[in-house]
């Protein structure tokens, strides 16, 4: 079920559902994935994977211009006991093997970075304390590649939490063994300047269940690519979502999930308000059930609320079904507007403007921010959103 | 006692060919324990009383006075306006996605009354009216008027009304869109608020009907952007019979 409405000036809300023989989710790509950046032509913004972007503001990651400094990003990571960190050369074996870059970009960072971290959590090993991953941005230029492993039936909360000022490219494997249980909470709290793309690759085992919160607040341009495919039967992805887009910044987050196995789950989830002059909030959400995933059962959503003129949206669900032997599939997105009734209407009861301001977008999230299950995080995430919204008014 | 003047008030819109004036001089006093009926033919400016009252930025004030307890309402800001005591129950509640009626109805409170209601006993507060007006709890958890029915949203803005405990209430076409059972809840909601004789109503409506529920003190009929004729309760029978003919007669209300 697709729907749209009250859609502000200048924005967008498409949806479709496509029954397919082929994707097209893979044939509108330039090329098909690979670790090589020399096998993706370098963009020019009319392809279908970057028409939204502002190359421009990429400040040369997308063309081979941005060389990696030595004072890029800092990672900093603080693990519980039970936990194997390690970093590691170019040339192990553990890397690259939850996805493979889909973009020029993804590839130009597999192709650069000179360290990876790698995180292990054992096989039947069940934390209790959350895995912390510090992405601090020194002001320079940074490749990066993250791998977090999950044994067969361990469990793991990893919290990986993004500040500072960096131009960053980065590609994060998150790989689940059978029964394996990871959440993964990705904080973009970046500073007003900051560039950050990155692919997130997510290969689920059989019956493990992968959870993610993408918060993105900060940042001049943040451009995320989470990926989801599964290895094995019983698998379930939650990919919950949640941005603040205020003036002048570009956040743009691209969903794939590839259905490529039966019996597997996804549920996605991703909400964003947007305020101020040339906010940009672009969501793709792309869903590929494969002609071998029967009894697949999907849905996406994405809900944006605009809080101000001037601020623009483009959201595209993009589902496509290659069997139809599935349990569901369904897609929704939405673009509403705070305006001046709803305003006038709080006002009249008594409530400042700024609460009330507080009120609807705190009640827009809430639903997200309680499903995280991490308090500090939980409350770290409603005072920023009490602070970009204060900057607004 | 409460009192609500307004003196030779003069309202206009913007439009595309200009601004448009719609209040041509409106009179009126309304005082606490009194229920005045306003009542008029579709777009003779009754709902823009309404809105200028509760300080809608969509009209501007050209010239008038209105004052509460001698306070200039002009001067006050929308919310302002709410906690000196002035309540509009809307004609056209507005929806407000992402806002649960329960948080929305404390967060209110919370602002009218100075301070946040004790829980135990707001809770309560809110069932036992959300009862009296036969409105579902499940609508406590719905949010904002979202997806109400016309008669529901109706019941909803008089639950606020219950609650809030205003000053002034003016209540624009809180009749219309509702059959006769709601109609007769929703009046009893009204009268509950108006027993205990601490509100001023100012009742807009284009049907006397709801009259059999809510008995006026004065009767107001209201043409071409300002009262015409005041008198009592039979002046709705006047109206019953006869029809706003009479009054908008000559081009009256353009
Ligand atoms: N933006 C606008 N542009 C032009 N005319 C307007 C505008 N807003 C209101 N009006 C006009 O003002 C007049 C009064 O409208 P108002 O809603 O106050 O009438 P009403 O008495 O409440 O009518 P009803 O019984 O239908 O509710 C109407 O003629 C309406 O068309
Ligand atoms: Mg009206």
């Amino acid at each position: 079920m697709a729907e749209a409405q009250n859609i502000p000036v200048g924005s967008t809300t498409a949806g479709s559902i496509a029954v397919a023989a082929e994707s097209t989710v893979a044939t509108r790509m330039s090329a098909p994935p690979s670790f090589d950046v020399g096998d993706f032509p370098v963009p020019h913004g009319r392809e279908e994977e970057w028409r939204f972007t502002p190359l421009e503001r990429l400040r040369g990651l997308h063309d081979g211009t941005a060389v990696a400094t030595g004072d890029g990003v800092k990672v900093v990571v603080e693990a519980p006991e039970g936990v194997l960190v390690e970093t590691v050369g170019r040339d192990d074996a553990r890397l690259g093997r939850a996805g493979t870059p889909a973009d020029r970009v993804a590839a130009q960072a597999y192709s650069s970075f000179d360290k990876a971290s790698v995180v292990t959590v054992p096989k039947d090993t069940v934390l209790t304390e959350p895995i912390r991953i510090a992405v601090h941005g020194e002001g320079g230029v940074a490749y990066g590649h993250q791998v977090v492993e999950l044994g067969a039936f361990a469990e793991a909360v990893v919290v990986i939490d993004h500040t500072g000022d960096a131009l960053l490219a980065a590609n994060v494997d998150y790989l689940l063994g059978d029964g394996a249980k990871l959440t993964v909470v990705s904080v973009q709290d970046w500073d007003d300047k900051a560039v950050h793309v990155a692919q997130h690759n997510a290969l689920i085992g059989r019956d493990a269940t992968f959870k993610s919160f993408v918060v993105t607040f900060g940042g001049d341009l943040v451009r995320l690519h989470p990926r989801v495919a599964y290895a094995g039967t019983g698998g379930e992805a939650e990919l919950f979502g949640l941005y603040f887009t205020d003036k002048g910044q570009h956040q743009e987050h691209r969903l794939l999930v590839d259905h490529n196995t039966p019996h597997c789950k996804s549920n996605a989830v991703y909400k964003g308000a947007l305020q101020g002059d040339d906010a940009h909030a672009v969501w793709i959400g792309d869903v590929l059930i494969q002609a071998a995933a029967e009894g697949t059962d999907t849905y996406e959503m994405n809900r944006n609320l605009v809080l101000t003129d001037g601020a623009r949206v483009d959201s595209v669900p993009n589902l496509e079904i290659e069997t139809g032997e599935i349990a569901g599939a369904g897609h929704a997105s939405a673009t509403g507007r705070f305006d001046d009734e709803q305003l006038f209407y709080l006002m009249s009861r008594g409530i400042p403007a700024s609460e009330a301001r507080r009120l609807v977008v705190r009640g827009f999230f809430a639903e997200l921010v309680q499903q995280i299950g991490l308090p500090d995080v939980e409350e770290r995430l409603l005072a920023k959103i009490e602070t970009e919204l204060e900057a607004s008014v | 006692m409460a009192t609500l003047e307004i003196r030779d008030l003069h309202v206009s819109v913007d439009t595309e060919n200009g601004t448009k004036e719609i209040l041509k001089g409106v009179d009126l006093t309304v005082k606490q324990g009194e229920t005045h009926a306003i009542m008029g033919p579709n777009g003779s400016g009754k709902s823009t009383l309404a809105y200028s009252l509760a300080g809608h930025p969509k009209y501007t004030i050209t010239s008038g006075t209105v004052t509460l307890d001698g306070e200039d309402v002009l001067e006050m800001s929308v919310d302002e306006r709410a906690r000196a005591g002035v309540f509009l129950a809307m004609q056209y509640p507005v929806e407000v996605p992402g806002v649960s009626v329960s948080n929305f109805l404390r967060t209110s409170a919370t602002a009218i009354r100075g301070e946040a209601p004790k829980l135990r006993t707001w809770v309560k507060e809110v069932k036992s009216a959300m009862e009296q007006l036969q409105m579902d709890p499940a609508f406590a958890e719905r949010n904002v008027n979202e997806g109400f029915s016309g008669g529901e949203k109706k019941r909803h803005e008089i639950l606020q009304l219950e609650l809030l405990k205003p000053k002034i209430a003016i209540l624009d076409e809180t009749d219309s869109g509702l059959d006769v059972d709601a109609l007769r809840q929703v009046s009893e909601g009204i009268n509950r608020v108006r027993e205990n004789g601490e509100v001023g109503t100012l009742l807009v409506t284009h049907y006397t009907r709801i009259l059999r529920y809510i008995k006026p003190d004065y009767v107001h009929v209201f043409s071409a952007g300002r009262i015409v004729e005041s008198g009592g309760a039979e002046l709705a029978d006047k109206l019953e019979s006869e029809g706003y003919a009479s009054y908008t007669k000559g081009g009256a209300s353009e």
